[in-house]
């Protein structure tokens, strides 16, 4: 298959300072946009605990929450094909097959499950990451969404 | 929000809303402030009204469940919408803390609720 750019049908990008407050932004932005395609309950369920676990990331592990900007980027593709970008430019991660092992957390005593990749990986399709120590961590989900008319 | 009830030993907490890692922090504090308190033998964590939960949530519960196994206590997870039961299922809380679709059998045989709400048909016949 030939990497030929693919453009979206539909694009929206926002961003906003890492407050745990906005984590709840963060989901409801992504759920507004993709009202589009009509998804059906399960589907926007599990996409807003994705972008809920990597927007949270950003702040506790990212910035460790401190003072930041974390940047969304969500695109729509024909077919219901939707990819979700969440990035941050925080501390990153030296390792990051350590980072996506189960039950791992670097932040045990703030409750946190270590589940947050484990959860991105199975109520997504395909998640990308990149990270550079010192520079920031990417985040790409992406998955189809049959919304209710095709079900 | 949570709504904390302590019964004969045994701590209802019941909690409504979306549950993230902004809210779970409140919400930990209240629970654990009422354990501290009253120390229960079980702590029941109501699922019913929670609209939305990421793994906030299974550290919420797991964190509970250390705190109650510290104490010789036991933790349950009561009602969870079938959205929260995937995450549930996914973290293998079930090892942890048993998960039951109801109410019924875990809380006290005289529960206050049920107490008031006998007291209150009695009153109602007799009029």
């Amino acid at each position: 298959m030939s990497r030929q750019a693919v453009r979206p049908i539909n694009e929206m990008s926002v961003s906003f300072p890492a407050l745990s407050e906005n984590e709840r932004f963060a989901r409801l932005a992504v759920s507004g946009f993709l009202s589009q395609l009509d998804p059906n309950i399960a589907e926007l369920s599990d996409i807003k605990t994705a972008v809920s676990e990597a927007v949270t990331n950003a702040i506790v592990h990212g910035y460790r929450e401190t003072k930041g900007e974390v940047s969304m980027q969500v695109r729509i593709f024909g077919g219901g094909r939707i990819t979700i970008k969440i990035q941050d430019k925080g501390c990153g991660m030296e390792d990051i097959e350590k980072a996506m092992t189960p039950l791992y957390t670097s932040s045990p005593e703030e409750e946190r499950a270590g589940l947050g990749f484990t959860i991105m990986a199975t109520f997504m399709e395909r998640v990308r990451v990149k990270s550079r120590p010192g520079k920031g961590t990417t985040v790409l989900l992406e998955r189809t969404v049959q919304g209710k008319q095709r079900l | 929000m949570t709504e904390l009830k302590t019964v004969q030993g045994v701590t209802v907490a019941l909690l409504s809303g979306e549950l993230d890692h902004h809210t779970a922090r409140l919400m930990r504090c209240e629970i654990d402030r009422e354990i501290t308190e009253k120390r229960p033998r079980r702590l029941v964590i109501d699922f019913s009204g929670v609209t939305f939960m990421d793994s906030s949530g299974i550290g919420l519960i797991m964190g509970r469940y250390k705190l109650m196994n510290e104490r010789g206590g036991s933790v349950t997870v009561a009602r969870p919408p079938v959205y929260i039961k995937k995450v549930l299922r996914l973290a293998g809380v079930d090892r942890l803390a048993p998960i039951s679709d109801t109410l019924d059998d875990l809380l006290p045989a005289e529960d206050y609720a049920k107490e008031a709400e006998r007291i209150e048909q009695t009153s109602g016949q007799t009029n």
